[in-house]
Formats: structure tokens, sequence, C-alpha cells
């Protein structure tokens, strides 16, 4: 295991103390920071290690959402519906993607956000299953005090965010992440070799896919509604792109990273903006792609304290 | 009866599909980037049109003469002072940077004109031709025989005039262009500035018939889409074909399946014309 493996562990275990001094606010920021991690680890899968770039996130997030909310009313367990969503999404999803990331470029971004306009058009017709436009209420699952709700949640959101990590670093040390990283760099000269691309980015597209499906139903059982227009919005496609942005390409302790400091900002900006966030999101987007496109974590310690201290490193 | 009425329609509505796709399709044709701030242009003109008539009067056919230098200048700074910086980058940057440009014009739009659905009222209104018993409104076939002179126009502008024969040959081989004396930068911007002319002239005709409203901007962003794909990337004719078919299936799919399939259906025809046919009906290299 590498050093940033180790530091993204130690991270991703810093959180869990955040209901030792935590207010119910607290909790649901710390929730959302674990759901923003779990996107931008679950899209550096297929967009960081593939270079792939997919708009596919929020398909299969509002997939994962109306799977466990549906299976929900018809009385099944929170946890079992979340396994469900999860098994779901895996398998649509490699199965789309061996046909899908047959694509390269900006056939592949488009086919992806397609994906999100059918999804989503597809349960605003099946009215009679998912509600519509009208939405979809889901039963409350333990409801004994806010904090209490708050603290499960965020416990649960963790725990997903834990295993997409372990997963992830799983996938970066295995053959299947070298393959990948092989695809990325040139994928007819990884064919020439005997690589099984079709395989490999089917299998990489099923994982970034699930955890996000998971996600999705933990989100839908935590604000008991949902509808399409809210868990089929683009924005949860786009937003995991800015945090792998913003913290480093194929880098799984980049992207968390990215994912808190994205959320810090949003906040802040929704907060004291609400007219004009995305707007502000916007501008953050593109200075941050004309002046930091490799992200924070191209930002090394030493090259700040050159930067601040104006020495020059004789060996470069 | 209903069959030719049927026809009729998707015929009309596809001229106007194609002239929201076509400076989509130039822009991802010649500078390979996939311009999603296109669909707030398009909203940004019908704003245009809808002011210009209500505060001073002016018919949208003046409206088309304003609409079009100014686009033109708006996208070619913007293309000039911001794309062209990343435009070497790969897919994903030039992608999210066009997003973040969009998220600034659509947010721009809510907050000055507000989220609420207008509507541009002619007065006195056109009426409807009917010919037997095929109605079509007149300000449709105004917007379409319009839609159809611009379409015709950057048709002539590509294959005429010395600077569209510069962007064709940009398109065709950047390299060659280069050794061939052609400021690839300055050609860049010219199509950047072209596709925004061309969607803000569109926007001043969609005025004419839908309700004008920034959250209609992602629906004519998934239609240039879907036409480009269908028709084939970067060509004329090709964005013509595009919107026919798409107007032929929307048209059909409602009829039978009932309109609010019509969507889906689009965009399931456009991952399978992806997938079995990514060049299009149509699909050629050049740009003519």
């Amino acid at each position: 295991m590498t050093r940033t493996n180790i530091a993204l562990l130690v991270l991703i275990a810093c959180v869990a103390a955040l209901p030792l001094f935590g207010d119910a606010y607290a909790m649901r920021l710390g929730t959302m920071a674990c759901m923003y991690a779990i996107f931008a680890l679950s899209w550096n899968i297929v967009g960081g290690f593939a270079g792939y770039p997919s708009f596919a996130t929020a398909a299969f997030f509002g997939l994962g959402a109306y799977t466990t909310g549906i299976l929900m009313n018809k009385g099944v367990p929170l946890s079992v519906s979340l396994l469900g969503a999860l098994v779901l999404c895996l398998v649509l999803a490699a199965a789309l993607g061996a046909v899908l990331l047959r694509l390269r470029g900006h056939y592949f971004a488009i086919a992806s956000l397609s994906l999100v306009e059918v999804f989503r058009e597809l349960v605003n017709n099946a009215t009679d299953l998912t509600g519509g436009g009208m939405g979809l209420n889901i039963p409350l699952v333990s409801g004994s005090s806010v904090l209490s709700d708050a603290t499960f949640f965020f416990y649960a959101m963790w725990g997903l965010l834990l295993l997409t990590a372990l997963v992830v670093i799983a996938v970066s040390a295995s053959k299947l992440g070298f393959g990948l990283n092989c695809i990325r760099q040139n994928e007819t000269a990884s064919n020439m070799v005997g690589l099984n691309s079709t395989l490999h980015k089917a299998v990489a597209f099923g994982l970034s896919a699930c955890f996000v499906g998971a996600a999705g139903g933990l989100y839908a059982a935590w604000v008991h509604y949902i509808d399409p227009s809210d868990v089929f919005d683009i924005l949860y496609s786009v937003k995991p792109i800015v945090m792998a942005l913003m913290g480093g390409l194929g880098s799984p302790l980049g992207v968390v990273c990215g994912a808190f400091v994205y959320l810090g900002l949003e906040e802040v900006v929704w907060r004291n903006y609400i007219q004009i966030h995305s707007g502000v999101l916007g501008v953050l987007i593109i200075l941050l792609l004309l002046f930091l496109p490799h992200g924070l974590i191209s930002l090394h310690a030493s090259k700040i304290w050159r930067g601040l201290f104006g020495r020059k490193a004789k060996h470069v | 009866m209903l069959a030719i009425q049927v026809l009729i329609n998707a015929l009309v509505l596809g001229c106007l599909y194609a002239c929201i796709a076509i400076g989509f399709s130039l822009v991802w044709g010649v500078l390979n980037v996939i311009n999603l701030i296109h669909g707030s242009f398009i909203v940004l003109g019908a704003y245009l049109a809808w002011g210009a008539y209500n505060a001073l009067g002016l018919s949208p056919w003046y409206s088309l003469l304003i609409a079009a230098p100014s686009f033109f200048v708006f996208g070619y700074l913007l293309q000039r002072l911001l794309l062209n910086r990343v435009i070497t980058a790969p897919v994903l940057v030039t992608l999210t940077l066009t997003f973040g440009l969009d998220l600034i014009l659509n947010n721009a739009m809510i907050y000055y004109f507000k989220a609420d659905y207008r509507k541009l009222i002619l007065n006195p209104p056109t009426g409807s031709v009917s010919i037997f018993d095929v109605v079509v409104p007149v300000d449709r076939l105004i917007a379409t025989a319009s839609a159809l002179a611009l379409t015709f126009l950057l048709y002539l502008l590509l294959r005429r005039s010395k600077v569209g024969r510069a962007i064709v040959a940009v398109r065709l081989d950047r390299d060659a262009a280069v050794l061939m004396g052609v400021n690839v930068k300055s050609i860049y911007a010219v199509a950047f500035g072209l596709g925004a002319a061309l969607a803000g002239c569109a926007g001043v005709l969609m005025a004419l018939i839908f309700p004008i409203s920034p959250l209609t901007s992602s629906a004519y962003l998934g239609k240039a889409f879907v036409v480009c794909v269908l028709g084939g990337l970067g060509s004329v004719s090709g964005a013509l074909a595009g919107g026919l078919l798409l107007a032929l299936v929307e048209g059909v799919g409602s009829v039978y399946l009932g309109p609010a399939h019509a969507v889906t259906l689009s965009f399931v025809l456009l991952i399978i014309f992806l997938v079995v046919r990514p060049q299009g009906l149509l699909g050629r290299k050049g740009f003519e």
C-alpha cells in the first residue's frame, strides 16, 4: 500500500470522529461530504484511471435512489434495499458499459449524458411505479430523534465511503487498475498486447456505478422524498468532475480532498449568495481549469516552500 | 390525413431543429469542442427578440439583424480570450469549461429575467393556413423559412467566402491549414462566433413559437446533441437530415406512444446511433 493510500484511509478515519463534537448541522454536512467523496472516488475509476469522461453519475445516483425508494415502499428493509440498488447498478452499468465504452472522447461524453436523460424520462413516465413527476415518499427508518437519525445516516454514508475507498485502493493496486491505466495511455496498443479492454472497461463502469447507486439509496432514505428532477440532476454528474479536477485527476487521495474542499466552497457560496450560487460555481470551474489544471495535489509542499521563499532547487 | 399532418409538422419542426443544431455542429466539427453554452445562447436570443418586441416594438425580423452581429462578437471574444487557452487540452477540460460558462450565463438569465415562462405574442396574430384538413400556423411557416434561409447562408459562407474556405480547411486538416498560412486561432474564434450567431438567430426564431425561459436551455442543447449525432457531424446537409429525422421520430412517437415518450425515444435513438453508426446519416469528413 502506498503512502497516499494510507493518507486517504487516515483522512477518512478522521471524518468518523465528527459526531464527537458536532450538532445536527455538522452531521448533515458530514453526510454530504461522505456522499461527495463517494461520487468523486467512483467517478475516478472511469474518469481518472481509464480516462473516459463519464457524465453518467447522476443516472446511477437516481437509479439507486429510486430502486431503494420503491423497495422500501414495498416493505423491504433499508439494508436489503441498498444491497438491491448496489447490485442492480453494478449489473446494469456493466452491461451498458460494455456497449457505451466502445465510444471514445466526445461521443462517450454525450452518450453518458443522454443516459441521464433516458433514465429521468423513464422514471418520469412510469407513474404507477415511481409516482412520476409527483415524486416518491419514502418511509422513515428510525425516526426516534433528529440527532440520532442524523448520526445514523452519517455513519451509514461513512461506512459506504470506507467501502468505496477500500475497493478503489484494491482496484488501483490490482491488475484491473493496471489495465485501466494502459487503456488511458493507449487503448489501441493495450488491445494489441492482448488486454481485454471491453471487459476491463465494463467492470470499471460497473464499479463506478454501484457505490453511487447505493449512495443514492441512502440519500433517498435520508431525505424521505425524491423526485426525478432532483435525483437525476445533471449537476450530480458534473460535480464529481469538478471535484476530481480540483483535487487532482486519477489520485484517490486527491479526489477525496477535492470533494471536501468543493463541499466547503459550495456551502459557503450557498449560504451567502443563494441567488447566484450556480454562477459562482461556474466562475470557480473556469478559474480552476485556467489556473490549476492539475488540481490541489499538484501543489507539493516543496513547491509552495520554493514559491514562498524564492529558492530554486538545484536538481529538478 | 393524420399521416400527412404529422409529415408536414415534422418538416416544419425539422428545419427548426436543424437551425438549432447547426451552430453546435460547426463548433464541434471545427474546434472539436462540445459547446454546452449553446442552449443558453439560444434562450438569450429568444429573450433578445422578446425584449426588442415588447420594449421597442421591433419585429423579430429586425431582431435577427441585431442578434447575428452581437452574438458573433460575444462568441468571438469568448473564444479569443478564454477557450483558445485550453483548446489543446483533453475533452474533459473544454467540456467542463463550457459547462462553467453555461452555469454563469444561465444563472445570470434566471437572475435578470426570472424563471417565469414568457411568450412573444405577435399583434396582430398571423393566423394559420389550412389546405384540406392539414393545418399549419403561419408563424411556424415563416420561422421555418427563415431557418432554412439561415442554413443556406451558412452553406454559402462556407462554400464561397475566403474565411469559410479557411474554416473548412482547418476542419479537414489543421496542420496543413497552418502550413498554408491560415491563422488557426483566429479561425477558431470566427467559427465559435458564427456558432454563437447562429444560436442567437435560432433563439429569435424559437421565440416566435415556443415559450421562453432560462430553464428551456438544456432541452435545446439536448436537441442539438441528437440532431448532430443522427445527421452526422460537421456538415450543413447532415444537420438538416438529422433535424428532419428527429422531428419525424418525435412526431410519429408522439402519435403512437404519447408525447411523454417522445423525448425518451429520441435519446434512445441517439444512443443506438452512437453505437451503431457514429458518423451519422450523412457523415463525411469535410464541412461543406
